[in-house]
């Protein structure tokens, strides 16, 4: 028997393995990225950041819950300007790095994407489905497909790079917002950021437990609902989709893999199986492809629709 | 390894000890399974949620030393007994006793500054019984904790109020020439812990330090705690010697709370104390 082999294409950009690490885990730093190379991903995703420092929500910002985690961190990040300094030479990394960058208005996504090119970014992602922030996502009215077309196209102009548009599980015509971010020039689908929002309330102290009171649900909770996004995707467009929400095991990968995605996201799954989670699910694809006789990932993308 | 309470646990507060002219501790009866230098996350329902250690435990009781810095520490100061705080945790990695010291074979040394001493406090009552040395410093005579709580310690103030004038560090010299320590512990002013982790790897003595890290998520999965590479919320806070030895940020650069890394005096600036 041959072994397996995980690498994949993910629209030019080379991936030893499908796992990629999603925004707002983990980015805030080189270091932390290069922790997280060596902990066996993928690729890797910054933690999203706008042209102008955030200090984001009090806490708690992030609360676990017996099926996932609940977030309202707020989008707190450093800026373009010193996020373009701690993210320098990325090409010292073993690993693809990806900038999400994130705005209220087009403008304001041009000109972090003019401050991050020379840090050697391989690709750029644009959350347009965050549930908890005001001023960007869902609450800037980002997640329709109108608001879409205009962003991406904006940055279309302004890079090169591969453009992922990340999607809210939120939209019931998920299809019709993917399509719109692709006839619009993005290279790629993220599906799906946290859904929500929704609330955690401690009963004796009788108050939410997020100081934002709700924030966007991820982990085990979101699963189902992630796949089914992304089956709903690979219907509506070519590009590929990077299937993320709720995967900790590699079985969890293998299915997001046969709905539609040809790389997956694990960010929750770190909280549940600690940070080697990258290369314990790898692992388990690996095994599970042997005994099933698959020999790429490819070979398995989008197999639950025929 | 147990995730402690994952949310907050509400729990009243049972006795409030004064402990210094700016220091509070507050006393639940309730048992967590702490390790000396694990912290928790304090909960402010509406206000905020912040770190601390934890400097008294025992089977049915624990307590935290919480100093009066901003917001959220003097609320707490305005609190009273029977009044609730939400508990989560305990989170992270503590301090190590090797064997040469548990059997009372070697030496080990505490050195703890301003409210450093919190996170010292339950480690020191359990090296108690060995051959402990207990170094204490503080900016003078009235913020100095625990000076009553344990059986020998030499105190360091300042401006001289109580005990020798000038630092701890100072007397380390003379101290390991007589005592020649295997291992020495410490948690307080980040200048002064770099200057102990240099102290012990001129000496070729274990060290082991407790950081301190504006922390948001406690549970090692936002990176606001990094410190390169390294979570401090999940990997520290306390580390050794080798796990100092790369950590170049360490003694030197701490994020905001945005995520900008800054010296370690702009971040004492940013702190407003
Ligand atoms: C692992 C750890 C253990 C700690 N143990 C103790 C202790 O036992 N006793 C004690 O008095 N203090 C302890 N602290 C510090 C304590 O968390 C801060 O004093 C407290 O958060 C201040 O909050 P504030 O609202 O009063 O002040 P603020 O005005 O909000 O902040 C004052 C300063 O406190 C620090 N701080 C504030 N928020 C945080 C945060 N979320 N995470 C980390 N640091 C923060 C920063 O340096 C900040 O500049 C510990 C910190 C850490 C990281
Ligand atoms: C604490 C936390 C912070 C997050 N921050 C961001 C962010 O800054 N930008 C973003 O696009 N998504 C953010 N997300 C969403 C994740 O990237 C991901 O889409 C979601 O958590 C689902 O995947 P998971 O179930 O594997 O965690 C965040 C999620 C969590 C839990
Ligand atoms: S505080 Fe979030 S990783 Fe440490």
């Amino acid at each position: 028997m041959t072994t397996p082999s995980l690498t994949i294409d993910l629209c030019g950009i080379k991936l030893s393995n499908p796992t990629v690490l999603p925004s707002g885990f983990l980015g805030t730093s080189k270091s932390l990225l290069k922790r997280v190379a060596d902990s066996g991903a993928g690729a890797a995703t910054i933690k999203s950041v706008s042209f102008e420092a955030r200090e984001g929500h009090k806490n708690p910002t992030v609360i676990p819950f017996e099926a996932g985690l609940l977030n309202a961190v707020g989008y707190s990040n450093p800026g373009a300007e010193e996020t373009a300094r701690e993210f320098t030479n990325l090409e010292d990394l073993s690993i693809p790095v990806i900038a999400s960058v994130i705005g209220t208005e087009a403008g304001d996504f041009v000109r972090v994407v003019d401050k991050l090119s020379a840090s050697g970014f391989s690709a750029i992602e644009l959350p347009l489905s965050c549930p908890h922030t005001p001023g960007f996502g869902l609450l800037a009215g980002q997640g329709t497909p109108e608001s879409t077309k205009e962003i991406v196209s904006a940055v279309r102009k302004a890079t090169k790079l591969p453009i992922f548009v990340k999607l809210s599980p939120n939209i019931p015509e998920i299809g019709n917002l993917a399509k719109a971010a692709e006839d619009a020039g993005a290279n790629a689908i993220t599906a799906v950021n946290t859904l929500g929002p929704g609330m955690i309330i401690n009963i004796e102290a009788r108050n939410p437990v997020l100081s934002y009171r709700v924030g966007g649900v991820s982990g085990q909770a979101l699963r189902p609902i992630a796949t089914r996004c992304v089956y709903d995707i690979y219907e509506a467009v070519k590009i590929p989709i990077i299937g993320t929400g709720g995967i900790s095991t590699g079985r969890h990968a293998i299915e997001m893999i046969m709905a539609g995605a040809t790389a997956i996201g694990v960010g929750t799954g770190i909280y549940e199986r600690g940070i080697d989670i990258f290369q314990k699910i790898c692992r388990e694809i690996e095994t599970w492809m042997s005994e099933n006789n698959f020999n790429s990932i490819d070979e398995m993308t989008g197999i639950a629709h025929e | 390894m147990s995730k402690g309470f994952e949310q907050p646990v509400m729990m009243k507060i049972d006795k409030i000890i004064s402990e210094s002219d700016d220091a509070k501790s507050f006393m639940f009866r309730h048992n967590i399974d702490y390790k000396p230098g694990q912290f928790i996350m304090v909960w402010l329902p509406g206000i905020d949620e912040k770190p601390f250690a934890v400097s008294y435990s025992g089977d049915d009781f624990f307590g935290i030393t919480v100093l009066e810095r901003g917001k959220s520490t003097k609320h707490m100061h305005g609190m009273g007994v029977g009044e609730q705080l939400g508990i989560r945790g305990p989170f992270g990695h503590g301090f190590s006793i090797p064997d040469n010291i548990k059997d009372g074979s070697g030496n080990a040394c505490v050195i703890g500054g301003g409210c450093g001493m919190a996170s010292l406090s339950v480690l020191i009552e359990s090296l108690q019984d060995n051959n402990t040395t207990i170094l204490t410093g503080a900016t003078t005579k009235t913020t100095l904790l625990f000076k009553n709580r344990y059986k020998d310690i030499t105190i360091f103030t300042d401006d001289g109020s109580e005990g020798t004038k000038g630092y701890p560090t100072n007397s380390l010299e003379d101290l390991h020439k007589e005592n020649s320590y295997n291992i020495i512990y410490t948690c307080g002013p980040e200048i002064m812990m770099s200057k102990v982790y240099e102290f012990c790897k001129k000496h070729n003595i274990q060290c082991e330090a407790s950081l301190e890290r504006y922390m948001k998520c406690g549970i090692g999965i936002c990176g606001q705690c990094v410190c390169d590479g390294q979570m401090v919320c999940k990997d520290g806070p306390v580390f050794d010697s080798q796990a100092l030895d790369n950590m170049s940020d360490f003694g030197n650069y701490s994020l905001l709370k945005s995520g900008k890394r800054v010296s370690l005096k702009e971040y004492g600036e940013w702190r407003g104390c």
